[in-house]
């Protein structure tokens, strides 16, 4: 194809951006090469990457476009006053020290511990204005879907493609097929991206996005914050898409302007120009659209082990015999065994142990806000955790007094970090503990051996944190 | 990586959907800086109890499981994570090929640069294996066919890049790593 006619055809977001990083067309016999502007690092999945390195005496071709922080391994306990950190073992503080020496050893850009911008990667980047609108971003994590909130083609990857990346900026790919969620209606007061992520994932399945890249459009998404857009695209992995995408508008440049590495004055209107050019063209066409109404939709909260098992919080726990086709009964009936929960019974009310806000899903200021509004004045009757997602978020948090606002609640306020989203740092539950949790996965024992999570808001999670159970967050906040 | 044609082995049934890599291997086995041994982590909540004894009541940990290499479970194998941790944990275990009805996006890359070869089947041919476990099966990579117990083949789909890798034992690096002029061309321009 021309490049002519490349700009006469209609295209979408997705294809805009993939097309313009092909280095090599894919063909029958092998994939795209495809360039990455952006590869971000954490602690877990990349030491064997750089072994790797080492082995075959390779070096990262591009230090300027890594960039890596720690998060899953690290301490949300305050640094001793001797200067060690309180990691939870030695595994974990040895993973630490592995990326510090491999930073150190290959030139790579480490906010590691200590740092003031250390964080979530997936706070930590967007923070950094690292990432940007129309880029290919890539990390060791399938939670890198979130930076697709900016309009880039972002997609978490193994340990061998993160090696693959640093000694060649590119990877081999298959094109995906492209598919719309086209989200009308708007959402009503107390009901959040969350939710609204949730209930698109409880509609098409855990496995309903495979072999796509989601593009989230429709008059709900662009009234969401870049906070909310992050939530939405940062669970497309919860329905099987590597990738989920929004279109840049005046919301992702006003946030994007004046962060450290997004470019400034003349050249940022220059940004903006081309930014402007990347949303999907009139008359381009998805592989497959489906469409969701959020007139009505109500706070979220998943009664199962996989994210696609959410319901209303009004609602009641399914019941399997409704089910026709056995494999899905059995997959209900499995899930209600673990939560030990009982069919037809409502949600609410629902015993909670331990209740967890942060994660790279909803660990922003703006969620913490959230959260901080329900537990202002009252106090909680469960063990709850809050971390920022970062330090950058705890600082902003802090400022404006929400870590006050927890603290007097009885909430602990940790330091940024994954922390109980997947239980690598010993914040973890007890076996048999409910927890109602902001963060993505509610796997069997994903936050600790025998645990149990309810997947739900910020708002949900903090209203269950003051009431001992699930509640209704909207019957505890005004207007 | 050995080079693969073939893979022939009584298989082992887990007959539940939505296996995700947290089963596969949860998340306190990834404290690791290597990738040797983590077999022994392999389905650690499913196959040990609260103090590490095995259940005898999982597949894995049965006599007939022992030596098996083709493991058949339900629709949407590997969901979740990015951690190629499973595909490391599925091999150190001695496991070859996973056969399902569909493989999530990123445990099926992670798997073909591990020699574990993710085998998507038609829901019928995917339901006679579900019926027979410890069937004798024979995976072709070359005809991508598995041989199903009632002797009836069925095929499944394999990138022709990713299964050129899997007959000649080579990996992906070799062919990017061989594209170091188209690269540095690309960002000429950019």
């Amino acid at each position: 194809m021309t490049a002519a006619t490349e700009a006469r055809r209609a295209r979408t977001l997705f294809e805009k951006v993939w097309d313009a990083h092909v280095v090599r067309a894919e063909t029958p016999e092998t994939p795209a090469v495809l360039y990455v502007d952006l590869h971000l690092m954490h602690e877990v999945t990349s030491p064997q990457a750089f072994s790797m390195l080492r082995e075959r005496g390779l070096q990262v071709r591009r230090r300027d476009r890594t960039l890596a922080t720690t998060d899953h391994s690290t301490p949300t306990l305050p640094r001793l006053p001797d200067g060690r950190w309180p990691f939870f073992d030695a595994q974990n503080a040895a993973q630490v020290a592995q990326i510090e020496r491999n930073a150190r050893d290959f030139g790579v850009e480490l906010h590691g511990l200590g740092d003031p911008q250390q964080g979530v990667v997936h706070v930590f980047g967007p923070e950094m204005g690292a990432t940007q609108p129309g880029m290919t971003v890539v990390c060791g994590d399938s939670h890198t879907a979130t930076h697709g909130a900016f309009g880039a083609l972002a997609f978490g990857i193994g340990t061998s493609e993160v090696g693959h990346v640093l000694a060649t900026q590119c990877l081999l790919q298959r094109k995906p097929r492209s598919l719309a969620i086209r989200v009308d209606g708007a959402l009503q007061p107390g009901v959040t991206a969350k939710d609204l992520i949730l209930a698109i994932i409880a509609q098409i399945g855990v496995g309903g996005g495979t072999g796509h890249v989601m593009e989230f459009t429709g008059p709900a998404v662009r009234a969401l914050t870049m906070e909310g857009r992050m939530t939405l695209c940062n669970m497309a992995i919860e329905g099987g898409a590597r990738a989920g995408m929004i279109a840049p508008d005046d919301t992702t440049f006003q946030w994007l302007a004046g962060k450290p590495r997004v470019p400034k004055g003349a050249a940022f209107d220059a940004a903006v120009a081309r930014w402007r050019a990347l949303p999907t063209d009139a008359g381009a066409t998805y592989d497959r659209e489906v469409t969701v109404d959020v007139s009505r939709l109500e706070p979220m909260v998943t009664f199962g082990t996989n994210p696609a098992q959410g319901i209303p919080v009004t609602g009641r726990i399914p019941e399997p015999g409704a089910e026709k086709d056995p494999a899905a009964r059995a997959t209900l009936e499995s899930a209600l065994r673990y939560m030990a929960l009982t069919p037809g019974e409502p949600i609410l009310g629902q015993r909670v142990d331990v209740v967890f806000v942060g994660s790279c899903t909803n660990g922003r200021l703006e969620d913490l806000r959230e959260a901080a509004k329900v537990m202002r004045g009252r106090k909680v009757k469960t063990r709850t955790l809050v971390v920022a997602g970062s330090h950058a978020v705890k600082q902003a948090a802090e400022a404006e007094g929400l870590d006050r606002i927890f603290r007097e609640a009885g909430a602990e306020w940790r330091e940024p970090g994954c922390s109980m989203c997947l239980a690598m740092n010993g914040d973890m539950l007890e076996p048999g503990q409910y927890c109602v949790s902001t963060s993505n996965r509610n796997f069997e024992g994903r936050q600790g051996p025998g645990g149990r999570t309810l997947l739900a808001s910020p708002a949900t999670a903090a209203a269950a944190a003051v009431s001992g159970a699930v509640a209704d967050p909207r019957r505890l906040v005004e207007g | 990586m050995e080079p693969i044609r073939t893979i022939e082995s009584r298989t082992v049934v887990i007959p539940r959907e939505n296996i995700d890599t947290d089963q596969i291997i949860p998340g306190r086995f990834l404290k690791v800086t290597d990738k040797q041994g983590l077999g022994k982590a392999l389905f650690s909540d499913w196959r040990y109890d609260a103090d590490g004894k095995p259940r005898p009541e999982f597949v894995l940990n049965r006599p007939e499981a022992q030596g098996c290499t083709v493991l058949v479970a339900g629709d949407n194998f590997g969901c979740g994570s990015s951690r190629e941790h499973a595909p490391w944990a599925l091999v150190d275990a001695g496991i070859r090929a996973v056969v399902s009805t569909r493989v999530a996006d990123i445990f099926r890359n992670n798997a073909l640069k591990n020699g574990l070869v993710p085998v998507v089947l038609d829901p019928a041919s995917h339901a006679k294996l579900l019926a027979a476990p410890g069937a004798k099966v024979r995976i072709d990579i070359s005809s991508q066919t598995v041989t199903l117990p009632d002797g009836t083949t069925a095929s499944f789909p394999l990138d022709g890049f990713a299964k050129y890798c899997l007959l000649n034992g080579v990996d992906e690096l070799g062919f990017l790593l061989s594209q170091e002029e188209a690269i540095a061309a690309f960002e000429s321009k950019v």
